[in-house]
This record gives C-alpha cells, structure tokens and sequence, in this order.
C-alpha cells in the first residue's frame, strides 16, 4: 500500500480511502463476479477510478490489472479522470434530442468553455451527455448531480448553473 | 384503504419528482393536519399516472379528480375546496387541447379512455413503498394459487397458453422461454429479470419498477418456482436510483412478510433475489451480455446456442425476462390464460406499454391492447402534433426500430405488423416526430449512438457501423453522391447478415427504414443540397432580406466572426464563405430580416 501511496499525485487522498476501498472488498469477498459492484463502491469513495487505484484493487483481488482496467473502461459510468464537484448530464436519448437536447450541449460549451467530458479549471462542473435519463416527458431534460431540470432551454441555462 | 373517506394520490415517479411531488405531498399532509382530517383523508405517493407531460399529477379518489401541473402552493386550496366543500378546483383541471373544455375526472380523459392498464395495473394506483397496498389488490395471491395449487408445469403451461411474448423486444413466447428452462436439469438454476434498460426514449421498466416493484418480484417468485430455480437477480441500471431504492425497500418488506426466503407459504419452496448494478452499456440488453456483465466481466455478447436456459449464468440454466413480462404474470396467473388470450391480435396477446415522446401534446407512459393503430395512439391518446404542426414519421423499436410515415399510420400494431412493415416493436419507445425532424439526421443520431454503444466484438458491427456513420455523414455535411447511397443500402445489409448479437443485426434498421420511406430527402441532400427539415447545417444558408434590414448594425457588431458587412442605415450582406451558422444574427435583429434557405 506504501508503493501506491508514494505514487499518488495529489496529498490529500490517500490511506484513508484505500482502506475504506480494502473494506469494500472484503466485504464482496473478493469474488471476481462482484467485480462490477466494487468498482461502484470504488468509484464512491475516490470519485473516479486512477491507474494505481485499479491496481489497487487487481492486487487485493487477485486478479490481473488488466481485466481490471478491461472493465472500467468498457462500461461509460466508470471514469479514469478525475470529476468536478458537479456533473451536468444533458440528456440525448431521442425525445430530447427532437425537442433541442443538442442546444443545450452547445449552450453550456459556450457558458462553461468546455468540450464534452471535460471538467471546467475551477473544478466545479463535469459536462457529460446521458442517452436517456428516463424523463422524455419533460423533453429536453437535464440532470445536475440527482437534481433533473425539465424542458430546459439555452435561455435559462445561466440562472440554472448559477445555483451552484 | 377503506378506513379512510378520500385519499389524494400524488405521482411520484422521476418525472414528477423533478417538479416539487414531494413537496406537494408533504403540503397536503400538513393541510390535512391543519382541518384535523389527517385520519380520513390520505395522502399517497404513487408510481407514474403516465401523463408526464402535464405533471405533477394529483388525483382525488373516489370521483377520479384529476389535477394537472400543481404547483406546492396549490396544496391549500385542494383541501380548503375539494376535501372540506367538495368543490372543485376548476382551475387545476386538465383542459382538452381540442374543444379547450375543462374536463372533470380522468375517465373522459381522452388520454385515458383507449388504454387498457395490465402491466400497469398498479402505477398511479397504490403506494409502492408499502406491501399492504399491493397485498390488498390481490398481490402475491397469484404466488399462492402456484404455490399451493399448480404444479410447475401446469404454471409453465399456463403461462405457454396465455400466449404472452417477451416485451423487451425480440417478443420470443415466454411459456416456451420458460419450459425449455424448466426442461434442463442443474443443481442450481437462475431467475434473472433485465432491468437493463438502455433504449433512448423508453423509460416503461422504470415506471414499473417505481410504481409496482412487488408485481416484478412476485412473478420472479412465480418463475423460480416454475422452472426449478431458487436464486432470483435484477440486473438494474445505476441511472435509475429512485427506481433501485423502491425496489430494495420492496425486497425487505416481502422478506419480513415471509414472501421471499425458505419455505414461502409453507410450499418448501425457497427463493430469494439479489440485485446487480448495470454500468452505462446499452448492449448489456442482450441477454448473453447481461449475464457476462452480472458475472462482473465485461458485457460482450456471444454466440447462442448455447441459450442462456442452457448455459447461462455460472453455466447453469438460467431465464432471463424483461421487467415489463413479469408484470404482466401475476395477473395472467388469478384471471386465467383464457382472458388474457381474449385481448390482443392473433399471434400477439394482451398489451403493449409504450412511452410516447417527440412532437406530440400529451406526452407520457401509455398501455394499450395489441392491434391498435397508430392514428389513434398519436391523434386520440396523444392528443395529435404539438402547436398544429403535420406528422411526419414515428419512430419505433429505438435504435433497433425503423421510421414509419402516414402510410402505416391504420396498420395494427404488434409484433409481426411492426416487422413487415420494416420496424419493431423493441422496448416500446415511440417517437413522434413532424416536418421540423429532418430523416437524414435522424438516421445520423442512432448510427451515432449505435457507433457508440457498440461493444467492439465483431467487425461488422465495430467497423460497418462506424463507415455508415461516416456516409451519413457525409451526406449530412452536402457532399454525398448517389452511389453512397448504395453503399449505405448494401452495407446495412450485409451488417445485418453477419453481426453477433441482437445490437448489431438490427443498428442499419433506421438507415434502411429511412431510405425506404423518405427517398426524396436523401436525394435533396445529395442532390440539390438542401434540408427541407433546416436541420442540417452544412446546406442552410443565412440571408438578409434588403427591403426589411433597416441597417441598425445589431447583426454585424453580434457576428462572432465578421461575415456579415454594411454601411449603417443601408441593408447588410452575410458571407457565406464565412458565415459559421451560429444562429447569433437572427436572434439580435429586431426586424425578422435574417432567414435561413
């Protein structure tokens, strides 16, 4: 555990939250088919899924860092960087894209001067499209962290964002 | 419920969550404390009434009041009037966009008078927080009746006879899923139901499951006891947190009831159901994929047979059904094959829930008979186009499914009409769209999503889709030929001749669909550069009308690229070398002068 820590880049996570993930585990025993709930776990608690937590968790299970990192990467809800403190889910399943889901990806590049998937410098938000949250009868929709904004439009974005 | 003279039911599903649900509930409780009427009055928080458009949704029962787009501060006046002087709040009341009348109680409803409401017989109807609730509506009696009553092949026999298929897409007869697991003997055998749901603009097993989460577990129940498994798994999407919250609480309390566990109804019949967590893989919907995801693999599909009732999870025989089927069991169980088989076509029994989305009045979460044709979902459930616009196409099945035009609009809907006609049923997503969707980019948006989603095993999939994308594309952007039309055509074929798994086999279904029905716009894009949607940018062009431009310079000064030039108080000029289409103009000029050709 001494080796990941000393080749962790930021200070302030560490130890701790290794330990929580270490809890994590034992408390799955382990089992490679429990990997998928893990990594949720995992993903809790360190906010998004690094190298060396990965390795973290292959070395713990026992299994290679590979399969692992085989099936972070495969599965959209896993995130290898790190996130903002909020995450915009603009949604673009169809209803919403009919209804002008696509104004609203381009309104908040324009706001926030990001590109999809990236984080703004100050850290606050993480901009991500979602196919599909469920809520096309509140085209189009979007979704700050668990809150969802219904038939949303660029004009209101601003006043909507500055909530946070 | 009969201790109480009236209860208000509150939709509390995601939908009318997102607008205050909760805080209305909580003002109506707080009100009916104020009178003293807390105990003859009750307020639930329900599953999805399915009128999402017009949410929140407050219902007063016994007289099916129904009021629409409540606001908190409505609370008041809902007790002060309807409970205390039984009158009713006419402002609240849903008015029909037709005749502009207000309409009294949710039985004149046109939303509601074609709907038949099997699978959904719950929603909107009882607390789904609370097994009493579903336990007096004749919950886990079908449970019993198997239990104590039939054998598990005269339930699977049952089940074959009512002729219900699988309502997560592929519409494979259930009875026959069911007997071809019951027939392979294991050690251990699985239940799964497929709560995967992935499909943009499907949002039924949520509902279901918010609304009605017991109904799912008490046919898992049905089905363990049916093919000889004890294990139950719901393979659920983590984006649906309200929806794996009701159901963990549904869990518990059938557990503390002695519904799940050992020995259920003194049966020695044991059976429990654990939960999985999907995440984020739309193929993950394929039933060989969701087992590898469940097995904590990667969610890769792979080749049947062997069938999942052979070798699935942990090699053992499992049945994987879709949330919707399950919730049609139970009721098939207590009322009998024989009435189930009565609804529906021929060969496709009972109902159908669909979520009904786009360009139309009344969107929402509908439940109809098989056999009813699209006019009268889109025209009397939906309430015809929004703001008086034409239907153009409705789009069926999600990235499966095809574009169908007015020219299917009297054909009956099930299974095997949706096919002929080249789309599918699929989950049950409808997406009505009107002149303002353009089908060339339509095709693009699920090519799009395909490209995404596709979990890279085989190259057809991997790699054809990706070229149709591009060509799309390319067609899209103004510079398309003829013969990439062809190409489109020929590949899509052969796609889905030689792709692995459900995913692939149907992603060319939009572009094939398209190019069937809406030829002309494709040729218009190729040909004469033109989108008659104004959809794609690449072939819009911005202009000043000279008579109406007055010169006020707004349009330039905005222009974030200078394209557009002009001498103060004389008409400008947009370049269209320059011009990158951004829209800034229009929305500054004051005078309408800026269109787009």
């Amino acid at each position: 555990m001494n080796e990941i820590q000393s080749s962790n880049c930021c200070s302030d996570c560490g130890n701790d939250q290794l330990e929580q993930i270490a809890n994590v585990i034992d408390l799955y025993q382990a089992k490679p088919s429990n990997l998928i709930q893990i990594l949720h776990a995992s993903q809790q608690i360190y906010g998004y899924l690094p190298l060396d937590v990965q390795e973290f968790i292959a070395q713990k299970m026992n299994i290679s860092v590979s399969e692992v990192s085989g099936v972070v990467t495969f599965y959209s809800f896993f995130s290898t960087k790190p996130r903002g403190e909020h995450t915009i889910l603009v949604c673009m399943g169809t209803a919403c894209y009919v209804r002008g889901g696509k104004k609203l990806v381009e309104g908040l590049q324009k706001i926030l001067g990001i590109n999809l998937g990236e984080t703004t410098q100050d850290g606050k938000f993480t901009l991500e499209i979602a196919r599909c949250i469920g809520a096309c009868g509140l085209a189009p929709a979007m979704m700050i962290d668990k809150v969802v904004y219904k038939s949303v439009n660029p004009n209101k974005l601003e006043s909507i964002l500055s909530k946070y | 419920m009969a201790k109480f003279k009236m209860h208000l039911l509150i939709c509390g599903g995601t939908g009318c969550n997102a607008s205050q649900s909760q805080e209305i509930a909580q003002n109506l409780k707080n009100g009916l404390k104020d009178k003293g009427l807390e105990n003859e009055v009750q307020v639930i928080l329900t599953g999805c009434f399915g009128f999402c458009e017009k949410g929140p949704i407050v219902k007063v029962m016994p007289d099916n009041t129904f009021y629409t787009e409540v606001k908190p501060e409505d609370a008041r006046e809902i007790i002060e009037e309807h409970v205390v002087k039984g009158r009713k709040v006419t402002r609240l009341l849903y008015v029909d966009p037709e005749n502009k009348q207000q309409v009294a109680d949710s039985k004149h409803m046109g939303f509601y008078k074609k709907q038949l409401r099997i699978a959904l017989r719950n929603c909107g109807f009882i607390d789904p927080e609370n097994i009493e609730e579903y336990i007096s509506e004749d919950g886990y009696s079908a449970l019993a009746k198997c239990l104590g009553e039939m054998k598990p092949e005269e339930v699977v026999k049952e089940i074959k006879l009512s002729g219900l298929r699988g309502r997560g897409g592929g519409g494979f007869p259930t009875g026959l899923k069911w007997e071809i697991a019951a027939g392979n003997h294991a050690d251990q055998k699985y239940v799964v139901c497929n709560a995967d749901e992935g499909d943009p603009g499907a949002f039924m097993d949520r509902s279901i499951l918010e609304g009605d989460p017991h109904s799912v577990i008490e046919a898992m129940a049905i089905n363990g006891y049916a093919i000889g498994a004890t294990k139950g798994l719901v393979y659920i999407r983590a984006e649906y947190p309200l929806a794996i919250k009701r159901l963990l609480t549904a869990l518990e309390q059938a557990r503390t009831f002695g519904l799940l566990g050992k020995d259920i109804f003194g049966s020695g019949f044991d059976f429990d159901i654990e939960l999985r967590y999907g995440a984020g893989a739309f193929v993950c919907g394929e039933e060989t994929a969701l087992i590898h995801s469940m097995e904590g693999m990667r969610g890769e599909p792979t080749f049947k047979p062997p069938f999942p009732a052979q070798e699935g999870y942990n090699k053992k025989p499992t049945n994987v059904n879709n949330v919707e089927t399950y919730a049609n069991i139970p009721i098939i169980i207590n009322k009998g094959a024989e009435w189930f088989n009565k609804i529906g076509t021929e060969k496709s029994k009972g109902t159908k829930v669909f979520a009904l989305a786009g360009q139309i009045n009344n969107v929402g979460l509908i439940e109809v008979p098989m056999g009813i044709t699209l006019r009268e979902i889109i025209y009397e459930i939906g309430g015809g186009i929004k703001d008086g616009r034409q239907f153009k196409a409705v789009q069926t099945g999600g990235p499966s499914g095809g574009c169908l035009t007015s020219a299917h609009l009297d054909t009956p809907i099930d299974y095997d009409n949706l096919i002929a006609v080249g789309s599918m049923m699929g989950s049950g997503g409808m997406v009505v769209m009107d002149e303002t969707s353009c089908m060339v980019a339509i095709a693009k948006f699920y090519l799009e999503f395909t490209v995404e989603e596709s979990c890279g095993k085989c190259s057809p999939c991997r790699i054809g889709n990706k070229r149709l994308y591009e060509i799309l594309e390319k067609i899209t952007k103004g510079n398309g030929t003829m013969e990439d039309l062809d190409n489109l055509a020929n590949l899509s074929r052969v796609i889905k001749d030689t792709a692995l798994c459900g995913l692939g086999q149907t992603s060319p279904n939009p572009v094939l669909s398209t190019i069937e029905n809406f030829y002309d716009e494709y040729v218009e894009h190729i040909k004469d550069k033109k989108c008659r949607a104004g959809v794609c940018k690449s072939l819009m062009q911005y202009v000043v009308d000279p008579v109406a431009c007055v010169g006020c310079t707004a349009c330039a000064r905005n222009c974030p690229v200078n394209a557009i030039q002009g001498e103060k108080k004389m008409p400008h000029v947009i370049s269209t070398e320059l011009c990158i289409k951004c829209g800034a103009c229009i929305e500054k000029c004051k005078f309408g002068a800026i269109s787009i050709q």
